[in-house]
């Protein structure tokens, strides 16, 4: 099942399967190791459309939902 | 002279290493960001004399902010690179060190946060690493010092290796270095990772913050108290009958006046005399520096713990509604300390907007710890309430400026996207080394700017300029805010300097609602000369110009605002 970053459930893992954006939005996520194949945790959302939290091996993340709904996830649901 | 570069992702402790290895002494954080600008110092290699520079952190090379390009930039001139990682984010980190060894610079790895990989159940055959890279692979402790001899000597054998991969293939090159050189066995969960979690979730984590600020607020408060009572009010008592038996062998006239000030009922008041050797030295002395010390010493530990970017965290969507990053709310704690480094540090935001909205809002709200301290004796005898209404004021303040600024300044605020790094324990060493660098500072600027403001306002007193401004001010001075003339000296001085404009407020037995009004005047008109510098500097002009236009407005509707409604 593919879903956005941000409809992933605290908690919950899944892998990156695509990117969706630009090139220079692209690069700005591979830079902190975000990228297709990676399995991310999602640990927790701010209410009232705040950020993200996220972790990618051992880095946590704090990422914008705008950013986060290009980010396509597939889950085992 | 030959160059040394720092280079690496940001928060991987660059400085620590730098400050290890030049003994010039830096600022150390645990969050993204601590470094704005280069930093340089000297170190021996053998018998040469070397330049390290500590470049601020980046992820990539393939600059798409004005940071990253900075730091390309800042390679091409570098003669060695040392690559400083977090060994605890191997292939993360990696990503730099193969677009570096592109650049084919000399260069040494220095695997840093080694400690870290040993509780984590991380092995890196560090052997494998340096074969596979070609170049020298130093495991090193920045904190205590581990492994930096090593990567001195290391460094004579740093050499450019040019790495031969396809540009669309590195990610696969990291992927299948990192499987090789790195193990991970299971790690058991410590209680720090448990509460990681806990304070980054809003349900949890916006009470803890509460309870974070709070404690921040009462330990200061209870340490400062604890310093004055038990150790300055001791102190000065001492010197009273040294500095009186001066006074007295002074005689009278002007040398007496601006050295020991005026005689209160025949005795010195500490509080009200306004000489440069009584008040000058009790104000910064007596009544700031305890509250100063205690500030810095709990920010330091908000600071290394890793606890900031949490806050940040939870604020995020707050702080977007006044166009800033939840990062911000760095900038503003350190603000509260003293207005300089906490616009120093509005660099961490990544547009010119963002710098503009946060250094306004600094210069228009934030008083800094002098002041706070100052507000606090002045309001105290009063009670709590009135101190709660002038930080009230200027929370409302803060917020509502935010918001206007925001929907009328043009452009749009980026998408929070930062790293959180893992809660660390403090390094006793380091964070005491943070305070005495922030108390040296304060004193550096503290006393010769206070003495600057008495010498000052003696000269205006004596010559009579005082009663000329005040007369000229006294439409705005008494029929809109409501004040006495004679509050004209204490702006005059608040140019100068913020906790001794308070301190002038003692003497001229003002009304609780002309305290109040005049601690907000103070706080909001325009910041000391130190900030303004720092302020013109950062913002140029033509936004210097704008910036102070807004403060001078804000400060006459509030002011007048507050006379009207205030009983």
């Amino acid at each position: 099942m593919l879903i956005t970053l941000i409809e992933l459930e605290n908690g919950e893992v899944g892998e990156i399967v695509k990117l969706e954006g630009g090139l220079q939005f692209k690069k700005k996520l591979s830079s902190l190791n975000i990228r297709v194949g990676k399995e991310v945790k999602k640990i927790a959302s701010q209410p009232f459309n705040g950020p993200l939290v996220m972790k990618i091996d051992n880095t946590k993340i704090t990422i914008g939902r705008g950013m986060a709904s290009k980010i396509i996830l597939k889950v085992e649901r | 002279m030959k160059k040394i570069l720092l280079v690496g992702n940001p928060n991987v402790g660059k400085t620590s290493i730098f400050s290890r290895l030049t003994g010039v002494d830096v600022m150390i954080s645990n969050y993204p960001g601590t470094t704005v600008e280069f930093k340089e110092g000297k170190t021996k290699l053998g018998e040469e004399v070397v330049e390290v520079m500590d470049v601020p952190g980046t992820y990539t090379l393939e600059a798409s902010s004005k940071a990253e390009k900075v730091a390309a930039e800042m390679i091409k001139e570098g003669d060695i690179v040392i690559n400083v990682l977090d060994s605890t984010n191997l292939e993360r980190n990696l990503n730099l060190t193969f677009q570096l060894l592109k650049k084919n610079v000399p260069m040494v790895v220095a695997l840093n946060f080694w400690d870290e990989t040993r509780h984590q159940g991380i092995k890196i055959d560090v052997e494998k690493l340096e074969k596979l890279l070609g170049v020298p692979v130093i495991p090193t402790v920045g904190a205590s010092g581990e492994g930096i001899k090593k990567l001195v000597s290391s460094l004579s054998k740093a050499k450019a290796h040019s790495y031969k991969y396809n540009q669309k293939e590195r990610w696969n090159k990291i992927c299948e270095t990192v499987n090789e050189v790195q193990k991970t066995t299971g790690k058991d969960h410590t209680f720090f990772e448990y509460f990681e979690d806990l304070s980054i979730r809003p349900l949890t984590g916006i009470p803890i913050a509460i309870i974070i600020m709070l404690l921040t607020f009462a330990t200061v408060i209870f340490i400062g108290e604890f310093i004055i009572n038990n150790f300055f009010e001791i102190l000065f008592e001492l010197y009273r009958p040294l500095i009186t038996s001066f006074g007295n062998s002074l005689g009278g006239g002007f040398i007496h006046d601006i050295l020991i000030g005026k005689l209160i009922n025949g005795q010195i008041d500490y509080t009200q005399s306004l000489g440069l050797l009584t008040t000058g030295l009790y104000v910064p002395i007596a009544m700031v520096l305890p509250y100063v010390f205690a500030f810095y010493l709990v920010l330091g530990v908000l600071e290394d713990s890793g606890y900031l970017p949490r806050l940040a965290t939870l604020s995020d969507n707050l702080m977007h509604k006044i166009g800033m990053h939840g990062l911000a709310i760095v900038p503003m704690l350190l603000g509260l300390g003293c207005n300089v480094p906490g616009a120093l540090s509005t660099r961490i935001l990544e547009t010119k907007r963002q710098q503009f909205i946060a250094l306004t809002l600094m210069a228009i709200t934030l008083p800094c710890m002098g002041q706070i301290a100052m507000i606090f004796s002045l309001l105290g005898p009063y009670g709590l309430g009135s101190i709660l209404i002038v930080f009230g004021i200027l929370l409302v303040v803060w917020f509502s400026m935010g918001l206007l600024m925001n929907s009328l300044i043009p452009g749009l605020t980026p998408e929070t996207f930062m790293e959180i790094p893992p809660y660390r324990l403090p390094y006793f060493r380091s964070l005491i080394k943070k305070l005495w660098m922030r108390i040296k500072a304060f004193f550096l600027e503290a006393i010769p700017f206070v003495f600057l403001g008495i010498l000052f306002i003696n000269i205006l007193y004596v010559s009579g300029i005082i009663g000329f401004v005040g007369e000229i001010a006294s439409p705005i001075i008494v029929n809109l805010l409501g004040l006495p003339k004679e509050t004209v000296a204490s702006l005059i001085v608040g140019f100068i300097r913020k906790d001794m404009a308070v301190g002038m407020l003692l003497p001229l037995n003002l009304t609780v609602k002309q305290l109040i009004i005049s601690s907000v005047i103070l706080t909001m008109y325009f910041p000391c000369i130190a900030t303004f510098v720092v302020l013109l500097k950062e913002l140029g002009i033509k936004d210097m110009i704008k910036s102070t236009l807004i403060m001078l407005l804000v400060t006459l509707f509030v002011g007048g605002f507050l006379n009207f409604i205030l009983k």
